[in-house]
């Protein structure tokens, strides 16, 4: 089901897609790795004809742009070319999740073009294979950014804790918003059925975790985001916000009484 | 702003500032301003009585886009008839630059343009050329904000600013955000303690000037101290609570002001003397300090140096000071920055683009 959903075809460089088929631009920069696709999109499924992927934490901002104009280049595209644009909206540490999303909502704006947001890690869910499958991001902080998944389909929200506290949470997702209150019950069922973890999350913490982990994919793959946004694209859908998914409050502390300068 | 005609040769140049709290998208062309689009989260960061970098980088991805919206209908232009797109690359919140940055390298390499990405001090200088015309060279700048507090030598300004000196603590703009505090005036402190100024006695209280006695200006003459003088208001003010009497708000604010503005005026006319410059031209948020302009416009006058102060909407930060340095860059033949140019947030002075 999920292998056949996309084909990477082995040598650029290719004529822009004929017959039906658009060009779109997917750019993730909601974990270390720094991701940018050019994909075309037909009736028939989603064909992936340059992808970049450099993982650097620190780098999002210099790597990003460059690597739009590299898939660009090696797909044989302009950026005139493009139908649409396709983000990850994370979750994701804030600084780098924010310079994809500023990229792709830049481009969409600049090309006049539809923006399409998925979640990060839906993207590693979609790659996971079939099951269910725990997908696990870096948050830092000692926590991850997580998701349970089925054949690829997301069961509970994305949330972000840390790796020991994720077994409670099972709970409190939508699993538990049925008849049974009890968050044990629920618990004990979703990890019964998890096969595996998966995601760069999963393998800093696969010990706390308690879960096979999946070599791979490690960060979120390119086709996912592009599958993902698939019949979107085909329908030609109205261009979405891109709003990050931070999961967390900004650091602020409010002013406390004021200090006398005396004593 | 002067009405110059508006030259088709004229380099018409976008630029986006987003280093601190104020999403800015402006346009120039040549020397002339045609929009200058602002959007301020100011307001979300009052209660924590200083900005917070993480609410201000938010603020700018919600902003960016439709910002650059009301910039290019305010133009009436579209970005493809921009020759270049400049963005501040530092200094400033590492975060919020990187806001801008990317958002600049978006929109450059969709609309297939140059991209600049250039040093936010320098903007700051180059902005007042959209107010008084080309920059005379060498020119003095001094640029006071809540962020920064430098003297500069603008020898030319596409290529050789030089820094004189900066403060060795508080930012000028700091130290008013806290005396206001201190007041209960207002965040941010610069404009309600220059109204409440008005009506007070800037002699009445000998506030300390910081580094300007003999021993200090020796090792530093252009540099700047506001710490020491934001700790004597706050005594003062304890000291009148503490007795039971009421703080004279008026007077605190009039004479903290005045202290704050001799010392910048005093060194900025002596880094004119001392260089043999003509020209002192003054930036930042603090520039729209009433006191500073006037202050500044009788202490030059005595040596015969034109004082160029922009308006304040150009004064504290926006996108067109950005647009105006991008504009004397392209038409100074400078090269283009790389698409992976990074955001510095402690860009050094020296650096006009990178
Ligand atoms: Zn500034």
């Amino acid at each position: 089901m999920f292998e056949n959903r996309y084909r990477l075809r082995p040598a650029p460089p290719f004529r822009v897609p004929v017959g039906g088929g658009v060009l779109i631009v997917v750019v993730d920069s909601a974990t270390p790795a720094v991701t940018a696709a050019l994909a075309s999109v037909d009736d028939t499924g989603v064909e992936l004809l340059a992808a970049s992927v450099t993982v650097d934490a620190r780098a999002h901002g210099e790597l990003l742009a460059p690597a739009v104009t590299s898939v660009l280049a090696k797909g044989g595209a302009t950026p005139k070319d493009l139908d649409a644009v396709v983000a990850g909206l994370g979750p994701g540490p804030f600084t780098g999740l924010r310079v994809g999303l500023v990229t792709a909502a830049a481009l969409a704006d600049s090309l006049n073009i539809p923006a399409y947001g998925v979640c990060s890690l839906d993207a590693l869910g979609w790659a996971a294979g079939p099951g269910r499958v725990l997908v696990a991001t870096d948050a830092r902080r000692k926590e991850i950014y997580w998701a349970v998944y089925e054949d690829g389909v997301r069961l509970t929200d994305p949330a972000v804790g840390k790796p020991a506290d994720v077994l409670l949470s099972y709970g409190a997702g939508p699993l538990s918003a049925g008849a049974d209150p009890r968050p044990e019950p629920h618990a004990a069922r979703l990890l019964d059925g998890t096969r595996a973890a998966v995601g760069d999350g999963a393998h800093r913490y696969a010990d706390i975790l308690g879960l096979p982990v999946l070599d791979e994919p490690r960060y979120p793959p390119a086709a996912g985001f592009a599958a993902l946004a698939a019949d979107r694209v085909r329908d030609r859908m109205p261009t979405e916000p891109l709003t990050p998914l931070y999961l967390r409050r900004p650091d602020a502390v409010l002013p406390g009484e004021r200090k006398p300068a005396l004593r | 702003m002067t009405d110059q005609p508006t030259a088709r040769d004229e380099p018409l140049v976008l630029g986006i500032e987003t280093s601190c709290d104020e999403t800015g998208i402006g346009i120039v062309r040549g020397h002339t301003l045609l929009a200058d689009a602002i959007a301020s989260s100011v307001d979300e960061h009052a209660r924590f009585g200083g900005v917070v970098p993480e609410v201000a980088s938010r603020a700018h991805l919600e902003a960016v886009v439709p910002t650059m919206h009301r910039a290019l209908a305010d133009a009436g232009v579209a970005l493809s008839d921009v020759d270049a797109i400049a963005v501040t690359a530092g200094p400033g919140l590492a975060g919020a630059l990187l806001v801008g940055v990317a958002a600049a390298k978006g929109y450059a390499l969709a609309a297939e343009k140059p991209i600049y990405g250039v040093n936010h001090l320098a903007a700051h200088v180059a902005v007042d050329t959209l107010e008084h015309g080309a920059l005379p060279e060498p020119a003095i700048a001094l640029l006071v904000s809540g962020g920064h507090s430098s003297l500069l030598l603008v020898e030319d300004l596409a290529r050789k600013v030089t820094p004189l000196g900066s403060t060795i603590d508080d930012a000028a703009g700091e130290a008013f955000d806290k005396v206001a505090r201190l007041l209960g005036l207002p965040f941010p402190g610069g404009p309600p303690i220059d109204r409440a100024a008005r009506a007070g006695d800037p002699s009445a209280i000998p506030f300390p000037r910081g580094l300007s006695a003999a021993r200090d200006l020796a090792a530093h003459r252009y540099d700047f101290s506001f710490s020491g003088l934001k700790t004597a208001v706050a005594r003062w003010v304890e000291a009148r609570e503490r007795a039971g009497e009421p703080v004279p708000v008026e007077n605190v604010a009039a004479s903290f002001q005045e202290a704050v503005c001799d010392v910048l005026t005093a060194k900025a006319v002596d880094a004119c003397r001392a260089h043999g410059v003509g020209t002192l031209v003054i930036g930042g948020g603090v520039a729209a300090n009433s006191r500073i302009r006037t202050l500044a416009e009788e202490r030059c006058a005595k040596h015969g140096i034109t004082v160029r102060v922009p308006r304040p909407k150009l004064c504290t930060d926006n996108g067109a000071m950005v647009a105006a340095l991008g504009s004397h860059l392209v038409a100074a033949g400078v090269t283009p920055s790389k698409l992976d140019l990074p955001a510095d947030s402690a860009m050094p002075l020296t650096t006009v683009n990178v």
